[in-house]
C-alpha cells in the first residue's frame, strides 16, 4: 500500500492528480471500519490529516467556510452559536471519541443516506467547494449527493470546505434512533428559519436514497408566515398550520424498508419530528429562547 | 513502514507496519501495550480509547500511518513509577471493575473528562462516557469511580 502524507493543500490536490485511485482518509471513523473488516482495502491511502488548511475555519463576507476535516467536537465548540442546526446534529453523532476525529468532509463525501451532517447544510443553503489541480468548483449541497453513497466529486477532487450562511434565525434539528448515543439514523429532520428572506430551510435525512429539502412544505410555511405578517409579529401557529406542514414534509420522503426501520414508520416518524421541531423553532423566534428535546 | 512516534512521552518505533492497519494493532502486537483492548474494532465500544495528540480518539480507527511524528498517550501511561493515578485508584476502590475488560478504555476517558472539567456533573460524565461500553457493572459504580476521582483530584490539588 501506498500512503501518501502531504502536509500542503497543494501537494494534496497533487497527489490526488497523479493517484486517482487513492483513498483519502481524514477522521477515519467510516474509512478504517471499511478497512478493519476487509471491506476496502485501498491499493493507496492519502491522509488529510497533516494538511493544516483543511481544519481552519474562517468569516468571509458574511458567509462561513468551514474547512472539510474540522471535526464535530470543533464544530460544537467553536460554531455551535453561529449555526445552531449543525451543531445540535452534531451532539448526535457517534460518541466523543467519534466526534472528535469525525469530519464534515468525511461526512459530506461518505454520502450515506444517514449523514446526520446533511440535513442541517441542507436547511441552510450550504455549498460544498471542491477542488483539483484543475481549478475549485462549488456545488450546492442538494446536488454534492447523486445516490447511497454517491456523489459529484470525479476522481482527482477532494472537498476543500464547506460554505454556509451563519444563522440569521433559529435552527433545529431531530434525529430518532434506538438509544441517544451512538446510532446511525432512523431518520431525521432539520428546519432553519431565514426571517431576513422570509424562507424556511428544510432537511431530511435516511429517507430517500440521497439527503433531500421539503422544498414544498418550507414554501407553503413561508408564504404562510409572510401572509399573516409573522415574520415580524409573531403569534402562535395555528394547529391546521402545523400539521399541514408536517404532511407536506412526509410527501417528500420516498424511504425503504431496512433493519432500522419500515418506509412506513419513517414517513409517519417524518410527519411528527416536523411538527416538532417547527414548535421548537418558532418557539423560539417568539421568545428568542432556544428549546431541546 | 518504519513507523515512529511517541507513546506515553517514549520514542517508539516498529518496522514492517502495514500502514493500513490501526494504531490499535501497532500498540498491542507489535509495541507490546495491550492495556488498549480490542473488542469490536468499530469505534462502537471504546475499549481501544487512547489519546492522540491530546485528544480522546479510539485506536481501532487511527491509521498507522496517520500516528508518524504524533504523540499517543494509553491506559499503560496513567499510572506513576509505583502508584496508581487518581483515577485508577477510584475506580479500584468504588468498584467500578468487574471483568475489567472495557476498564482501560473508560480509564482514559475519564482522565480525559477530568481534564478538560475537573468537576463535572453527572450529565457531563455520561456525555463523555456514552461511547464506553461496560457489559458487566450497569455504570452506576463507574459514575461512582468518576465522581470519586473528581473529589480526590480536587482535594489534591488543594493540598
Ligand atoms: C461508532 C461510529 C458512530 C458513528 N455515528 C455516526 C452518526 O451518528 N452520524 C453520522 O452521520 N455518522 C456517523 N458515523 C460515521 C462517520 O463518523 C461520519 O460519516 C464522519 O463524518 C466521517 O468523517 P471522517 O473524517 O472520519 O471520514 P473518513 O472515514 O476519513 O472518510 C470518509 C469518506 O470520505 C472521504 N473523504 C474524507 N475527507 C475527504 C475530502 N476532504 N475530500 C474528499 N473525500 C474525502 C474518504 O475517502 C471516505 O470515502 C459513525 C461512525 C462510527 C465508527
Ligand atoms: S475496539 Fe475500538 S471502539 Fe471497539
Ligand atoms: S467490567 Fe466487564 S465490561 Fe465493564
Amino acid at each position: 500500500m501506498d500512503f501518501l502524507r502531504p502536509t500542503h493543500w497543494r501537494d494534496a490536490l497533487d497527489a490526488k492528480a497523479h493517484h486517482p485511485d487513492a483513498t483519502p482518509i481524514a477522521g477515519g471513523t467510516d474509512v478504517m471500519v471499511e478497512i478493519n473488516f476487509g471491506r476496502r482495502r485501498p491499493s493507496t491511502l492519502l491522509d488529510l490529516t497533516g494538511v493544516p488548511e483543511l481544519t481552519d475555519w474562517s468569516l468571509d463576507d458574511g458567509r462561513l467556510r468551514i474547512g472539510a476535516g474540522v471535526p464535530y467536537a470543533r464544530l460544537i465548540d467553536e460554531l455551535g452559536d453561529r449555526l445552531p442546526g449543525l451543531a445540535i446534529a452534531s451532539r448526535t453523532v457517534g460518541s466523543p471519541q467519534i466526534r472528535n476525529r469525525g469530519t464534515l468532509g468525511g461526512n459530506l463525501a461518505s454520502a450515506s443516506p444517514a449523514g446526520d451532517g446533511h440535513p442541517p447544510l441542507l436547511a441552510s443553503d450550504a455549498e460544498v467547494e471542491v477542488q483539483s489541480l484543475r481549478g475549485t468548483r462549488t456545488v450546492p449541497v442538494g446536488e454534492f449527493f447523486t445516490g447511497v453513497k454517491r456523489h459529484v466529486l470525479a476522481d482527482d477532487e477532494l472537498i476543500a470546505a464547506v460554505h454556509v450562511a451563519p444563522a440569521t434565525g433559529a435552527q433545529q434539528f431531530s434525529k430518532i434512533g434506538t438509544r441517544n448515543a451512538m446510532v446511525i439514523a432512523v431518520c431525521t429532520f432539520a428546519v432553519a428559519l431565514h426571517p431576513e428572506q422570509q424562507r424556511v430551510g428544510t432537511g431530511l435525512g435516511s429517507a430517500a436514497p440521497t439527503p433531500r429539502p421539503a422544498t414544498e412544505a418550507a414554501e407553503f410555511l413561508a408564504a404562510e408566515l409572510t401572509d399573516t405578517d409573522q415574520w415580524n409579529r409573531p403569534r402562535p401557529l395555528p394547529e391546521s398550520v402545523v400539521r399541514r406542514f408536517g404532511e407536506l414534509v412526509a410527501a417528500t420522503t420516498a424511504p425503504i424498508d431496512d433493519v432500522r426501520g419500515t418506509a412506513n414508520y419513517r414517513t409517519h416518524a417524518m410527519a411528527v419530528m416536523a411538527r416538532r421541531t417547527l414548535g421548537w423553532v418558532w418557539n423560539e423566534h417568539r421568545t428568542g429562547r432556544q428549546q431541546c428535546a | 513502514m518504519r513507523l515512529k512516534f511517541t507513546v506515553n512521552g517514549r520514542q517508539a518505533e516498529a518496522d514492517d507496519v502495514w500502514e493500513g492497519e490501526s494504531l490499535l494493532y501497532v500498540l498491542r502486537e507489535r509495541l507490546g501495550l495491550p492495556g488498549s483492548k480490542n473488542a469490536c474494532e468499530q469505534g462502537e465500544c471504546g475499549s481501544c480509547t487512547v489519546r492522540l495528540d491530546g485528544v480522546a480518539a479510539c485506536a481501532c480507527l487511527v491509521a498507522a500511518g496517520q500516528v508518524q511524528d504524533r504523540e499517543v498517550d494509553t491506559v499503560e501511561g496513567l499510572a506513576g513509577e509505583d502508584e496508581l493515578d487518581a483515577v485508577q485508584r477510584a475506580f479500584v476502590d468504588a468498584g467500578a471493575v468487574q471483568c475489567g475488560f472495557c476498564t482501560p478504555g473508560l480509564l482514559v476517558a475519564a482522565d480525559d473528562l477530568l481534564e478538560r472539567c475537573p468537576s463535572p456533573s453527572d450529565s457531563e460524565i455520561r456525555e463523555s462516557l456514552a461511547g464506553n461500553l461496560c457489559r458487566c457493572t450497569g455504570y452506576e459504580k463507574i459514575m461512582d469511580a468518576v465522581r470519586l476521582a473528581a473529589d480526590r483530584r480536587a482535594e489534591e490539588a488543594r493540598s
